[in-house]
């Protein structure tokens, strides 16, 4: 608990402080190393908590910036209504893949699969409406980099850097809270034993679909933060197996079903990431792919050495230093 | 989205278009069941989910482009040489890295395999690049008439070998001491045991059979497509959504789902449009999980 | 005294196998009725007939006269029916308290009242001095009274108890008993249990209900039971020898 709220407070004065330390290359790993940790906390919500496993959570960030970029594009309306309509699209998206694995008990590794089904059956839905761009893709017209216009999230680096700051910050504080009430203790009782916590009254099928709901939710948000951040949508990208596979790293590494475990993991395995490339671009080798490959040796090891996660492991180490 | 009815309506109505859509989807169809062969005996038998699969199947592919370029092996000859490679392969990650996981639970196993795909997939693009490798054989644009139909004999070659592969696999499942106890093994774990059967030795040659199956599939494979390190997930999901639609765990199913999917996959391609043949076959991944999920030769759980 | 659960001609088959047969009886409000059988008599399949689990083929189970037939496992814990597992389920993550506090949320919206009400079911089954350990590092004694005290926290008015003694010391198995009759005492709990260990079952229970594959073979007081021929020729005479 200290370990933790230490942690907390050192992160977050840091995070604040960060753009007047950092150099604009160090700012960019750090929005992309807060957006791993957003949305790798949206997904803890949905697996960590609840125990539902998905594998297509690039879906609902595909989804959430198609709407609010859409949005933009085609009658200029800016992302503070386009968020809510991502949200609302997302979380209509996840409340019927719920419903449907819920409802035909598909269960594990089979929901994992049915994840994944979708999410690629959008991806090539989204290569072919036409509206949207297709294949082609879709492009925000780029703003200025100097102004800041937060009305229609126009600006430089600063500012989406204290945006995906803001966000990562309040969604680890909503999952701080949801762990403490009665749907967090729900969650966690049904992602150790379903059959027990329906014995204990809890409504196993509704509080599931809710999780999945608001993971979906939430993860609309951190696509409409890419479609601003980048400007660009290609349906190839934004949909990919990949991105589902990668924003899952960071909270399973950092510790799944903790609140700071994805915060943790996000800001080991992209710096690290980054890290990896500059040396090898250094030795002037390729280095096309050397970064997932790096990824997945680190998986295999915490899974293997750390089941519980990064963090869990160090607060115990902790623990166990302050005993002593 | 395009949907053109009147030539959907002038293709379904042209009899000897259709004719040749259905033979050509079989024939790769065959290849697909191969593919997917190993997933489904690794499941039916390690109980473990291989996310890695298509992973494994490029592995294949690559190392047949690496020995037809620089040995001038035809791919149908080094089918020997990567299934070999692959079964090594296969044998030791299941003995030095999976065995490991057996007691863990069934997401953290599925996640590893993930690992695991990662690192083959990244590794192929780190020593092959992203670009397209592809064989040319002599035989590549050699095809044959029977009656209205046109039959490439590059995909009767894949295809032939296919059959040939599955057959001997079941033969070795039915006849041999060694494929009697992976049956055991996977029917009755316990009992396999009391018996004196080493069953981590029989899990790791099924993980090996399986590689096996899939590295030869991958050689087949690359006459009929380039490989590139891309493809490998689709393929890993593709060799899903065949078991699940034949079963998982059932050889029989693989094979039927195999050929189910070659042919929607060439009807969808024919009749809508290339670029959304896939989507016809996700949209039966997720009919089946929903309403069949022990598959359509499955034995319900 | 009312009937709290009436069981009325229940029947479930799975696979064509008869599990349970045509069984039927009841339970009075306060009362402690026990249920017992040879293995595979049918008695977890009777107890998942009733907390929701499976559905019956054929009969009717009412509670405080409400039938149950079709509602979920959640909604019969909602009416009142507390249920604990042959094998334990504890959640193993959790800890002690916080098990209990799931099952308190049935009837406490706040989580701190939920935590308070655990911590009173805690105490009365002597598991206070654990409350903050992981459930996953019990004892299997320990386990079976958090599997209780869980089941306890949602305030039934009905306890189905599966198997809680077996696994246990005598002296535990006396504590265990000790416990249910202060509960069935003071605040009138009624209690359903299957058990094999019978001294508990003789112990506590005013009416004996005998099952043997899946039909019910025999019912009665505790002393009834004991000098039933049918009962002794099936269940208690294979136990007194073994």
């Amino acid at each position: 608990m200290i370990a933790a709220r230490a942690m907390g407070g050192a992160l977050l004065l840091a995070g604040l402080a960060a753009p007047w330390l950092a150099s604009e290359y160090v700012l960019s790993v750090l929005i992309v190393s807060l957006w791993f940790a957003y949305v790798g906390q949206a997904w803890n919500i949905m697996m960590g908590f609840a125990g539902q496993l998905s594998l297509g959570h690039a879906m609902y960030v595909g989804l959430g910036a198609y709407a609010a970029a859409g949005l933009f594009v085609f009658t200029g309306i800016g992302p503070w209504l386009g968020a809510p309509l991502a949200v609302i699209v997302a979380v209509i998206a996840g409340a019927g893949i719920g419903w449907l694995g819920f409802r035909f008990q598909v269960k594990g590794v089979y929901f994992a699969l049915l994840t994944i089904a979708f999410a690629e059956f959008t991806r090539i839905l989204f290569d072919h409406i036409t509206v949207l761009g297709g294949s082609g893709g879709l492009f925000l017209p780029v703003g200025q980099r100097s102004g800041v216009d937060l009305i229609n999230l126009r600006g430089g680096p600063v500012m989406f850097y204290y945006v995906i700051f803001v966000m990562t910050v309040a969604i680890t504080a909503l999952s701080w809270a949801l762990l403490r009430t009665r749907l967090g203790y729900q969650w966690q009782a049904i992602r150790e034993d379903a059959e027990a916590a329906e014995a204990v009254g809890v409504p196993v099928f509704r509080t599931k679909l809710l999780a999945v709901m608001l993971s979906a939710g939430l993860t609309a948000l951190g696509g409409v933060f890419f479609a601003f951040y980048y400007n660009t949508l290609f349906p190839e990208q934004i949909f990919a197996k990949s991105r589902s596979i990668e924003m899952i790293l960071a909270p399973i590494i950092g510790g799944m079903g903790t609140v700071l475990g994805p915060l943790v993991g996000a800001l080991l395995l992209t710096p690290l990431g980054e890290l990896t490339m500059a040396v090898i671009a250094g030795l002037g080798v390729t280095n096309a792919g050397v970064r997932q490959v790096v990824f997945g040796v680190l998986l295999i090891l915490v899974l293997w050495f750390l089941p519980q996660g990064v963090w869990p492991w160090l607060t115990q180490r902790w623990a166990k230093g302050r005993r002593q | 989205m395009a949907l053109d009815l009147t030539s959907f309506w002038l293709a379904i109505s042209n009899g000897e278009l259709m004719a040749n859509t259905l033979v050509k989807g079989t024939l790769t169809g065959l290849v697909y069941g191969l593919m997917a062969l190993g997933l489904s005996v690794i499941f039916g038998v390690v109980r473990v989910v291989n996310f890695a699969h298509g992973e494994m199947m490029v592995v294949g592919m690559y190392g047949a482009w690496l020995l037809a370029v620089h040995a001038g092996l035809d791919p149908l000859l080094a089918m020997p040489v990567m299934a070999a490679l692959l079964f090594a392969g296969g044998y030791l990650l299941q003995r030095g890295l999976i065995n490991r996981f057996v007691t863990r639970p069934e997401h953290v196993q599925f996640l590893l395999l993930v690992a695991v795909a990662m690192i083959l997939a990244n590794t192929a693009l780190m020593l092959f690049g992203p670009d397209a490798r592809t064989v040319q054989v002599d035989y590549a644009f050699d095809s044959i008439l029977v009656g209205p139909l046109i039959l490439d004999l590059i995909r009767i070659y894949a295809a032939g070998f296919a059959i040939l592969l599955t057959l001997l696999l079941f033969a070795f499942f039915r006849f041999t001491l060694t494929g009697k106890a992976i049956r055991a093994a996977a029917d009755n774990l316990l009992g396999a045991q009391v018996i004196g059967l080493d069953h981590q030795r029989l899990y790791a040659l099924t993980f090996g059979i399986g590689a096996a199956a899939v590295g030869a599939g991958g050689c087949l494979m690359l006459l009929l497509i380039d490989a590139t390190p891309m493809i490998a997930s689709d393929f890993t999901i593709l060799g899903f959504i065949i078991v699940i639609l034949g079963g998982l765990g059932s050889l029989m199913g693989a094979l039927v789902g195999g050929i189910l999917i070659g042919v929607s996959e060439a009807l969808a391609g024919t009749l809508i449009e290339p670029s959304m043949k896939s989507m016809v076959s996700f949209g039966l991944l997720i009919l089946v999980l929903l309403i069949r999920p022990q598959g359509l030769f499955g034995r319900r759980g | 005294m009312t009937d709290l659960l009436v069981v009325d001609g229940v029947s479930r088959s799975f696979r064509g196998l008869r599990a349970v047969s045509e069984v039927g009886f009841t339970v009075p409000e306060g009362g402690i009725v026990g249920l017992i059988g040879p293995n595979g008599a049918g008695k977890t399949t009777c107890f998942n007939l009733i907390a929701g689990v499976l559905r019956p083929d054929q009969g009717d189970i009412r509670f405080a006269g409400r039938s149950l037939i079709g509602l979920r496992p959640d909604q019969i814990a909602a009416a009142g029916i507390g249920r604990t597992f042959q094998i334990v389920r504890p959640f193993p993550e959790l800890t002690v308290r916080q098990n209990v506090t799931v099952g308190a949320l049935l009837r406490h919206r706040r989580v701190a009242d939920a935590e308070a009400a655990a911590d009173a079911v805690l105490s009365r089954l002597e598991l206070a001095t654990k409350a903050d350990r992981h459930a996953g590092s019990l004892t299997l004694p320990d386990r079976k009274r958090l599997e209780v005290a869980r089941a306890l926290a949602t305030n039934p008015r009905l306890l189905l108890l599966d198997e809680v003694m077996a696994g246990l010391r005598p002296t535990e198995i006396d504590a265990m008993v000790a416990i249910l009759v202060d509960l069935n005492r003071t605040t009138g709990l009624t209690i359903l249990l299957i058990e094999h260990v019978m001294r508990a079952v003789m112990a506590l229970c005013q009416h004996i209900v005998v099952l043997h594959h899946g039909e019910l073979i025999a019912a009665g007081p505790p002393a009834a039971i004991q000098s039933n021929p049918t009962v002794i020729g099936s269940y208690l005479g294979e136990e007194a020898l073994g």
